[in-house]
């Protein structure tokens, strides 16, 4: 009985905490108006998925008829074509299509699905062509402290702070207590689980920092994602990208011989294969691997906010046809099944992530102590398979 | 593919790697290395203390070996030296009933011989005593015979009679 107590508790939480998000994700439209039809919702979804450059908690419209909005103006900074150029995001009156022109230091500045465009000289408003793109207008380097990065800074501060108290609390006892009693296990199934076994015994300890720290990122960012809060950190490519070019660097720079013997003159194959295998390994390990880590993690969770929303907006979209406690229950539902599924999906998108990351440096790092003629083949062989698997 | 490479924003990019290598330094230094440095103390310790359990029970399985082999090495001695006792009883009482049984034998002979002795004596006196008494009678009965001159002559006659049937 006290376990299904529990489990009931749990789950009443987790619809606390997670189903607000209907209610905070459809309130402010893109052109700061309400959401309800379908290209609306489409619209707002996709605006959803981009980064953004003020942290919008909600938005309603007062009785004037005027939108408000309520969230945290963040830092514009931007290298333009003279310069660094920086102001608060609060100036772009929570404009996305590039009617607000922002002036500073002579230079106009605009903001159009989440990009921000300098003007040219002598321009005082955005022209269009006919697939929407600016004409007068070029792209600036944007170091903007976005949601993004705010995401990112939290989830790193609130790593930094959980796990050096755990750090601190092996100085006075050997088992740690409260909140460390579940992030030892965590800390432990990552080393001992995906660290260990596909790097192997005598390497694993060099890597396992940086194994930790993308999996706990990856997964906390997954999950801030599911939030109210609405972060979509781990959805955006740059993130990702940044991520598994780390990867990418680090099996690069740790490559022993064995691993670049068998990239560039695979052992044990006739003389004529082995220059093209050695353009299929070195388009694998450049090119394949960062490219799946990188794709992958950002288009599951992507698709997960992508499915989320959708399912959310049949509140809005089957009103019509089933009636506005039809569509509420409907969505309340699917949703809610949907977003238990994404909670396993943020684990397994950070668990694969690391698994691979760890694989690909275990492959790296291997060494074959065995005469290379006689297995070399094999070997390739288990490594294409073991690849074919994963990727 | 347009849309993604338009969506990627090289600004975050860079921000966030420089993020990440920040986070991940910080992490390494001030959270994963103590974190796992002490988790691989506990697990040694850990792995020490079991061995010095078993290296203990070992010992204490030895210990008990070894108790279990000097008692059996005991009894084994109390068991040689009781059959030694036993028989060293045996033979004892095996010599002292020879040593009796000669002594028996000597006292035996001696007396059978003492008396062979005292017999010899015995008869030799008595031989001597009846020879004497023998005569005497004879002298009596001669005497008595010899009185009367008849009896003389029949006394002669019956000896000649049985010396003649002789």
């Amino acid at each position: 009985m006290k376990i299904v107590q529990r489990s009931l508790k749990c789950l009443a939480i987790a619809i606390l905490m997670f189903l607000p998000t209907s209610i905070f994700a459809f309130n402010a439209g893109e052109d700061g108006g309400q959401v309800s039809g379908k290209q609306e919702v489409e619209a707002y979804i996709v605006h959803h998925l981009k980064d953004s450059h003020d942290f919008n908690l909600f938005s309603y419209t007062d009785d004037s008829g005027e939108r408000q909005h309520f969230g945290v103006a963040l830092p514009v900074i931007l290298w333009s074509s003279e310069g660094l150029v920086t102001f608060m995001s609060s100036e772009f009156h929570h404009d996305d299509n590039g009617h607000v022109i922002v002036e500073k230091d002579g230079l106009k500045f605009t903001k159009i699905h989440s990009k921000i465009y300098e003007l040219e000289k002598g321009a005082t408003a955005v022209s269009f062509d006919a697939d929407h793109h600016a004409t007068n207008a070029s792209k600036v380097l944007d170091f903007s402290i976005t949601k993004s990065v705010v995401g990112i800074l939290l989830i790193g501060l609130l790593m930094l702070f959980w796990f050096s108290r755990l750090a601190k609390q092996y100085k006075k006892k050997q088992i740690p207590t409260g909140f460390g009693r579940i992030l030892e296990p965590l800390v432990l199934y990552v080393r001992d689980e995906i660290a260990r076994p596909n790097i192997g015994e005598k390497h694993y300890r060099k890597f396992t920092g940086y194994l930790l720290t993308v999996f706990f990122f990856i997964w906390i960012l997954n999950l801030a994602g599911l939030t109210p809060l609405g972060f979509n950190v781990t959805g955006q490519l740059a993130v990702t990208a940044c991520l598994a070019i780390f990867t990418l660097i680090i099996y690069t720079v740790s490559g022993n011989k064995d691993y670049w013997m068998h990239i560039l003159w695979m052992p044990g194959v006739p003389i004529f294969v082995k220059p093209i295998l050695a353009v299929i390994e070195l388009v694998g390990a450049f090119i394949i691997k960062p490219f799946s880590l990188l794709v992958r993690l950002f288009a599951n969770i992507s698709a997960g906010h992508i499915v989320l929303m959708s399912l959310i907006a049949i509140m809005f979209t089957l009103k019509e046809s089933l009636g506005v406690v039809g569509a509420t229950s409907l969505s309340f539902v699917l949703s809610f099944f949907l977003l238990l599924i994404e909670l396993l999906v943020a684990f397994l998108q950070a668990y694969i992530f690391t698994m691979l990351s760890a694989l690909f440096i275990g492959m790296a790092v291997a060494e074959h102590d065995h005469e290379h003629e006689e297995h070399a083949h094999e070997i390739s062989s288990d490594v294409e398979d073991v690849r074919g698997d994963f990727i | 593919m347009e849309t993604l490479l338009n969506d990627f924003s090289p600004g975050l990019f860079v921000v966030s790697t420089i993020l990440m290598l920040a986070l991940i330094a910080l992490m390494v230094k001030f959270a994963w290395k103590p974190i796992l440095t002490s988790l691989n103390e506990r697990e040694e310790g850990i792995q020490g203390a079991l061995d010095a359990a078993e290296k203990a029970k070992r010992e204490m399985a030895n210990l008990q070996a070894d108790n279990q082999k000097l008692l059996q090495e005991a009894r084994l001695e109390r068991e040689t030296m009781l059959k030694e006792a036993r028989e060293l009883k045996s033979k004892m009482i095996a010599d002292a009933e020879a040593q009796a049984q000669s002594q028996a034998n000597k006292m035996i002979s001696q007396a059978q011989e003492a008396i062979e002795s005292e017999k010899k004596a015995a008869m030799a006196e008595l031989k001597s005593h009846v020879a004497g008494l023998s005569l005497e009678i004879a002298e009596k009965v001669v005497r008595n015979e010899l009185s009367n001159k008849d009896k003389q002559v029949k006394l002669i006659e019956d000896m000649l009679g049985e010396a003649t049937l002789n």
